[in-house]
């Protein structure tokens, strides 16, 4: 991207028009259990002020996305590059002087971020991994094979075929409260 | 002290790539007199999953608690990030009586349930402080480590969030430190001290954790720190396996090394460096045995 395209973009990033505000938004995402203290939120900016991330990153602040979950800026948040960077590390959570569970309204944006089909690469791969395996990393024969030879205990295997089932029970509640 | 016994959760990182972590950890514990049994059919915490699907993480999650009430034995776990889902979990169902029936809705399709209240999750270093004690560790140490200087890094889920792992100061935190000083060794403090490592984010973008853990290791070094002790495999990654990748990008030599806090105790209980696995790590740590 040249210098001016850049720019050209920067400024159509920092434009807001009134279109780009959906205030059911806020109650919507409220009725998420744990999530409901986000009215409060009254940008003292604690939250960014901790965090470690914020500190080597020019782009992620937790006090600027709460303020855009309150506005309703649903649409920029969902395909924001920022809302994966929160390491959930849980500092601002035990800071909040308003109580506000941040790093849970970060992760239930990135919930609705997977519903509209944006996920990084590396979620992905963890996400079919535990699907596929029960377990977030596959771990290959040879390190099996290794574990005994050092004298670990084999790992136990996880039952797949009931994780299958519960899979398939969190798909059909979901299935049926979109349909409502 | 007769009779600690615990479920041992091991969850991913560790098998996949933290193997000096567990085989330090598990003859410690040995030695402590700990009994372990292994946990069968566990899957993962569902930690990793909670950012694609919070249900998903809360019925894995579920399915492990409801394993362990099954045997009627407390969750152990060497992560901090299963230790922290699990007791955020068992927590959250117990207190909120409509997520509760949720979950059991799910966890009805393979007969099972889950009750609360019946055990308790425990990562390794709250087990240590709580269960066994810091005065029945100093007394198993055999060759302190005195004249040894380290930093500590707790790894977040340890401490945060406060209102569902209570367990030390989140802000200012001293129980590794005293785990660390049972062994003889010094713990010295240092800049941005409770700051996470970063971890959770590399493929998401590297530059952020690499950097993040560059400073952390920086400041570790500026106040003359031997190594590095952790009680995450995760941290462990960031630190020992990536710390040549950091030292490349911003043009600085720490040669920090970084031991399982159960290497750390298991040396100064008697066991070889061999048994505890020393040679796994990625940063030379034989200096640190000529001056202990």
């Amino acid at each position: 991207m040249s210098e001016k395209e850049l720019a050209a973009e920067t400024k159509l990033r920092r434009e807001i028009k009134m279109r780009d505000f959906d205030p059911e938004f806020k109650r919507e995402i409220s009725k998420v259990p744990g999530i409901e203290k986000i009215k409060l939120c009254f940008q003292c900016g604690t939250c960014t002020a901790d965090c470690p991330i914020a500190r080597f990153s020019e782009i992620y602040s937790p006090r600027k996305i709460m303020r855009m979950t309150q506005l309703g800026m649903k649409d920029r948040l969902l395909s924001s590059e920022a809302l994966w960077l929160c390491a959930a590390c849980f500092t601002c959570v035990d800071h909040c002087p308003q109580g506000v569970d941040i790093a849970g309204v970060v992760r239930t944006l990135r919930n609705m971020a997977v519903k509209e089909g944006v996920i990084p690469d590396v979620f992905r791969e963890l996400t079919d991994n535990i699907l596929k395996t029960g377990y977030a990393y596959r771990i290959p024969e040879l390190r099996l094979k290794k574990r005994v030879e050092k004298g670990l205990p084999p790992l136990p295997e996880t039952n797949l075929g009931d994780l299958c089932k519960l899979f398939d029970a969190i798909a059909v509640s979901k299935a049926k409260t979109e349909k409502k | 002290m007769a009779g600690l016994k615990y479920l041992l959760f091991l969850g991913c990182v560790i098998p996949y790539r933290i193997a000096s972590y567990e085989t330090s950890s598990r003859k410690v514990l040995k030695k402590l007199g700990v009994e372990l049994v292994e946990m069968p059919e566990f899957n993962c915490c569902g930690l990793p999953i909670d950012s694609v699907d919070h249900d998903m993480m809360l019925v894995l999650a579920a399915r492990n608690l409801c394993l362990a009430e099954q045997q009627n034995l407390n969750i152990l776990t060497l992560c901090p990030g299963c230790a922290g889902a699990l007791r955020k979990v068992n927590r959250s169902l117990q207190e909120d009586k409509k997520l509760k029936e949720r979950v059991n809705g799910f966890l009805k399709e393979i007969g099972m349930e889950f009750k609360g209240g019946k055990i308790a999750v425990r990562h390794l270093i709250q087990a240590l402080v709580e269960d066994v004690g810091l005065e029945k560790i100093k007394d198993a140490v055999v060759k302190p480590l005195t004249g040894l200087k380290v930093a500590e890094h707790n790894g977040c889920h340890v401490l945060r969030p406060a209102k569902y792992i209570g367990f030390d100061d989140p802000d200012n935190p001293v129980m590794l430190k005293r785990l660390i000083e049972a062994t003889g060794a010094e713990c010295l403090d240092y800049l941005y001290e409770t700051d996470c490592c970063g971890a959770p984010i590399i493929g998401v973008n590297d530059k952020i954790p690499l950097y993040l853990a560059g400073d952390k290791l920086r400041n570790i070094k500026a106040v003359n720190a031997q190594a590095l002790i952790t009680v995450c495999p995760f941290c462990h990654m960031m630190f020992d396996i990536n710390q040549p990748r950091i030292e490349r990008l911003l043009s600085e030599k720490f040669g920090i090394p970084v031991l399982h806090y159960p290497q750390l105790l298991g040396l100064a209980m008697g066991f070889t460096p061999k048994e505890m696995a020393l040679e796994e790590l990625r940063v030379d740590a034989t200096k640190l045995l000529t001056t202990t």
